[in-house]
């Protein structure tokens, strides 16, 4: 998808065996991800071309390694942390907008991925975010989406995998102008 | 020997039961070959394409018991694409017609069709035991014809497999008249259950040893069906869900302490901490622990309940149980052999919960450590050495650090020496896995000192050719290697082709291996099937002998190429 190239997110998004993810999306993924792969193998960030020179930039996270750790998928897909034990209720978290008078509440569980999570919050507000990139953040737009985690510490949408960030999300806020500005957005 | 007629040799090798032993019996002469073949029920095939049901059923016609294993190892960690092989319906089909008397059937990681089931279970009326384990491709449908067909089943034994609900009541199908079961693991499935039929079919087998529900059997069901089952030996619970205060939680309490025949502990996918203690009172008989799949529990409640099981010998749990947790279990689990510390959070390393320290606590304290898996956050050398010191029993080691090449964090060295103490004190190790920053080096110690190593992974580790050469000239038993992303490549790989005829199979995944190489070595060694993997749109003719292939999967096999593989397989 375009789109998801656009966001970065193959960066930072595990590709297979996620829990909850279908087996079908993973099996896709798996076949993008290697046909990308093998034109430009010399130059994939594998970590073993990394280990061979020292000199290169840090070894890839963890979230860039395909079958790693080595658990059984049937064990990954099957994990209930203590979190998502509210599973068969939908998983609602409250989404506001500075500005906006009312806050909304969306069901994380209703959306496979990044993509999908700020359109829906995009056309529930009727605002857009900006180009996100690693390095920067959202880059566009003064509406930055940010989410409070399980530390309660708020933190930028799109960094951790979809899987960590539903997880560990218990509200969402779409921070607008100067108090974006911190975290990291680029206006 | 030559003086015994055949029934009295026969009854000999009754007691002769380890394959390789009843291997070599075969290999003595031809009448011993002859009578070994005619009597030999069990049969243990590692890999499905390395024969055919044909020629197994011509070679043991008295065949009763078989297990199989399909796909490579890698395959649990979702690098085997789907529909790679390992189907097993040709195998019932062969059999089935042969009239095969099979009575057992124990496969992992095959794939099973509803209609495999179901020619099964028409086909062997002693059929009594099915194991499957990590397997795939069947519905609760295939279940049902199971337990419809199957008269005499004693064991249906359900673990870790990925099946597809179809809500057929596959429980009901059991008939009135069925009560033989010893042994039922349904723990995998995610449907729903009928209660009633699963209480019925309880209390209609007063053999039934074994039981490990799923997550949709809730807290009074549990209890209702301990209080049929007080001979139960192994238990798994379902849900563990319950108002402590509740007088359906007395009501379990009472249960458990009639069932003091547990020696097994498993389940609680779905648990609330402040109804352990209902299960204290087993605890002090326990052998096997399995918490593994108790996300809910913390390290606190973990600790509690362990502090009961003195007797454990096997124990299976999450990393939140802490390096200090682990200080508990080393202080009162002196009969400890197995220990399995799984990841409860596999992609956040950071929080990892257990380090080095909690494990070289359990090797202070459990002597009879014989077997590991443990995923940590982080491995010095200096813990490696101290357990390589403290215990020298290990058959098994399997070390995950989940940063694949984290250097030793105090001197920031890799873990060669480690590694190296470990294969050098445990002479008796058959099992390794390998994780964090590896050079050549802790490939020399392997090949020098794992003598007995059977089977070895690799992951992101080594620097040349010389890695892979040291572990295939020195371990003269090694029957499986897998290797990804290691900087290891042809020379390693053509260096000695016999050995792989000596060997299972080789699994080598993003290394630096070429296609030319892997058609030189299938060109020389007719006896091995080498496939390469390839998922892009290029085929085997677009691709240059000098490309590096992405993955070769190789294996000996008596009868050539397999005629399944699919388009993505190319048989070199």
């Amino acid at each position: 998808m375009a789109f998801e190239k656009d966001f970065n997110l193959d960066a930072t998004e595990l590709r297979l065996g996620l829990p909850g993810t279908s087996d079908e999306q993973a099996s896709t993924t798996l076949r993008i991800g290697n046909k990308r792969a093998l034109p430009d193998m010399n130059e994939d960030s594998s970590v073993a071309a990394a280990k061979k020179c020292d000199q290169e930039t840090a070894p890839p996270t963890k979230a860039q390694v395909v079958g790693w750790p080595p658990i059984r998928s049937y064990r990954k897909n099957n994990l209930q942390t203590k979190k998502t034990e509210v599973e068969t209720c939908g998983m609602y978290v409250k989404v506001s907008m500075d500005g906006a008078p009312y806050l909304r509440k969306i069901d994380l569980k209703m959306y496979k991925g990044y993509p999908e999570l700020l359109k829906a919050m995009e056309d529930m507000f009727k605002f857009k975010v900006g180009k996100y990139s690693e390095r920067e953040g959202y880059n566009g737009s003064e509406f930055v989406p940010t989410y409070e985690d399980k530390d309660g510490d708020w933190m930028l949408v799109g960094d951790v995998p979809w899987e960590m960030f539903v997880n560990s999300c218990k509200k969402l806020r779409i921070m607008k102008g100067s108090e974006a500005r911190g975290l990291g957005c680029v206006v | 020997m030559n003086y015994f007629p055949d029934e009295v040799l026969e009854h000999v090798f009754d007691f002769i039961t380890s394959h390789k032993d009843r291997n070599s019996v075969s290999l003595v002469c031809k009448s011993w070959y002859k009578i070994e073949k005619y009597s030999r029920q069990r049969v243990f095939i590692g890999n499905c394409y390395s024969i055919s049901p044909e020629r197994l059923i011509a070679r043991f016609p008295g065949l009763k018991s078989l297990t199989l294993k399909g796909k490579p190892h890698f395959a649990d960690f979702n690098l085997v694409p789907d529909d790679w092989g390992g189907f097993l319906y040709p195998w019932i089909k062969a059999m089935a017609r042969s009239r095969i008397g099979l009575e057992e059937l124990r496969l992992k990681r095959m794939v099973v069709s509803d209609e495999s089931l179901e020619l099964l279970s028409k086909s062997f009326p002693n059929f009594k035991s099915l194991v499957l384990v990590s397997c795939e491709g069947f519905t609760t449908d295939g279940l049902a014809a199971v337990a419809a067909n199957c008269r005499l089943l004693r064991e249906l034994d359900l673990q870790e497999n990925e099946v597809e609900d179809h809500r057929g009541h596959w429980l009901s199908c059991f008939p009135e008249n069925c009560t033989s079961l010893v042994l039922l693991n349904f723990a995998c499935l995610k449907g729903e259950i009928n209660l009633a039929s699963l209480e019925r079919l309880v209390a209609r087998s007063p053999n039934l040893k074994s039981l490990r529900l799923n997550r949709a059997v809730p807290f009074d069901t549990l209890q209702r069906l301990l209080m049929r089952a007080p001979q139960l030996v192994d238990l798994g619970t379902g849900s563990y869900v319950h108002d402590p205060y509740s007088e359906a939680y007395n009501k379990l309490k009472a249960a458990i302490q009639s069932c003091n025949s547990i020696r097994s502990l498993s389940g609680f996918l779905e648990v609330a901490p402040r109804c352990m203690s209902a299960v204290y009172p087993v605890c002090e008989n326990l052998t096997f622990l399995n918490l593994s799949y108790a996300a809910g529990l913390q390290s606190i409640e973990l600790t509690k309940l362990i502090q009961y099981c003195r007797k454990l010998q096997r124990l299976w749990i999450l990393d939140c149980i802490g390096d200090k947790g682990l200080g508990v279990v080393a202080s009162t689990c002196k009969e400890l052999q197995e220990l399995r510390v799984f990841p409860s959070d596999p992609f956040d390393a950071g929080n990892a919960a257990v380090t080095e320290e909690g494990l070289v606590l359990v090797s202070a304290g459990c002597p009879k450590l014989n077997s590991l898996l443990y995923f940590c956050q982080q491995m010095t050398n200096a813990a490696l050495i101290t357990v390589a010191k403290n215990c020298t029993n290990f058959i098994r080691f399997r070390l995950c650090i989940l940063d694949p090449i984290k250097p030793d964090p105090v001197t920031n060295q890799p873990l060669d020496e480690g590694f190296g103490a470990i294969v050098r004190s445990c002479k008796g190790l058959k099992r390794l896995s390998l994780s964090g920053l590896l050079t050549d080096q802790v490939f020399y110690y392997i090949g020098m000192h794992a003598k007995q190593l059977e089977m070895l992974s690799i992951a992101f580790a080594g620097d040349s050719d010389k890695g892979m050469l040291y572990v295939l000239n020195g371990c003269k038993k090694l029957r499986k290697l897998e290797i990804r992303d290691c900087p290891f490549g042809d020379a390693a790989l053509l260096e000695d082709m016999g050995k792989y005829e000596t060997m299972r199979s080789l699994w080598m995944s993003s290394c630096e291996v070429t296609l030319g190489a892997c058609k030189t070595l299938a060109k020389k060694m007719p006896s091995l099937n080498v496939e390469i993997i390839n998922e892009s749109e290029q085929t085997e003719f677009n691709l240059e002998d000098r490309q590096k292939v992405d993955k070769m999967y190789l294996y000996r096999t008596v009868v050539g190429h397999r005629k399944d593989a699919p388009e993505f397989v190319w048989l070199l």
